[in-house]
C-alpha cells in the first residue's frame, strides 16, 4: 500500500511517501510496524494524540482495519482556513 | 456549488461579484475571507501552506454538501490556496448565497469551522528572524464543531 505523510510528520521520517508491504491488519500494526523499522519513525509516530490518519483520503482512527485499503496518510491535525 | 483549491492568488472582488450575479431569488450573500496575517514582535516574512492533493477536494466538496443539506442555500463557494503567500494576501474564501440572511451567516460558518479542522491544509510561518514553524491545531477549534 502507499503510506503518505505530510507536514512535520513528512519532514522526521525524511519522505513524503512510500510504497509499503505489510501485512498489519489494523492502522495500530502499520505504526508499530513503521515504529520498529528506524529512530525517525520511532519519533514521528511516539504521540499518536498529535496525529491523525486518513485511509484512501478519508479520515479515520488508529484502530481501523486496513482491509482493501490502498492508501494510508499521517499527518498533524489540520489548520485549514 | 463551486470547490477550488488553488496555488494562484484570486480577486475577492471579482469572485463574490461573479457569485453574486445571476440570483434574483437568494437576499443575502455572505463572504468570508481569511488573509495572512503578520505577527507583532517577529513580522511574518511569508505563510507556507501544504495540503493533500486529492482529499482536500474531497473533503471540502464534502463540507460544503452537508452545508447544503442542512441550510436553505442556493449557492456555494469555497476557494482556499495552497503554496506561498505574504502577509495581507488573501489564503482562502467562502461565500453563502440564501433566501434569508440567517441561513447564508449560519452556513458560512459552518463552513469555516469545518475547514480549520477537517479539511487537509497544515500551514507554515516564516518570519524575518528566520524562524519556521509550523502553526499548531488549537483546541478551541475543534471545540468550535461541537456546536453544530
Amino acid at each position: 500500500m502507499d503510506v503518505l505523510y505530510f507536514a512535520w510528520v513528512r519532514e522526521r521520517i525524511g519522505l513524503p511517501r512510500e510504497r509499503i508491504q505489510t501485512d498489519a491488519a489494523t492502522v495500530n500494526d502499520l505504526v508499530a510496524e513503521l515504529r520498529a523499522r528506524e529512530d525517525r519513525y520511532d519519533m514521528a509516530f511516539s504521540d499518536l494524540g498529535a496525529l491523525r490518519v486518513a485511509l484512501d483520503q478519508e479520515l479515520s482512527d488508529f484502530d481501523a482495519s486496513l482491509a482493501g485499503v490502498r492508501e494510508v496518510a499521517f499527518f498533524p491535525p489540520m489548520t485549514g482556513g | 456549488m463551486r470547490v477550488t483549491v488553488q496555488e494562484a492568488a484570486f480577486d475577492l472582488g471579482a469572485e463574490s461579484n461573479a457569485f453574486a450575479a445571476g440570483h434574483t431569488d437568494m437576499g443575502a450573500i455572505v463572504t468570508f475571507t481569511g488573509v495572512v496575517r503578520d505577527l507583532p514582535g517577529d513580522p511574518l516574512v511569508a505563510m507556507e501552506i501544504e495540503h493533500y492533493p486529492g482529499m482536500t477536494e474531497a473533503a471540502l466538496t464534502d463540507i460544503a454538501t452537508r452545508a447544503q443539506e442542512r441550510w436553505h442555500l442556493g449557492d456555494v463557494l469555497v476557494i482556499h490556496r495552497y503554496g506561498r503567500m505574504a502577509p495581507g494576501e488573501p489564503i482562502m474564501m467562502v461565500a453563502t448565497a440564501a433566501p434569508h440572511r440567517r441561513d447564508a451567516f449560519e452556513a458560512a460558518e459552518y463552513l469555516m469551522d469545518f475547514l480549520k479542522s477537517r479539511a487537509p491544509f497544515w500551514k507554515r510561518e516564516i518570519t524575518a528572524n528566520g524562524a519556521s514553524a509550523w502553526v499548531e491545531a488549537k483546541d478551541t477549534d475543534e471545540d468550535a464543531l461541537d456546536r453544530w
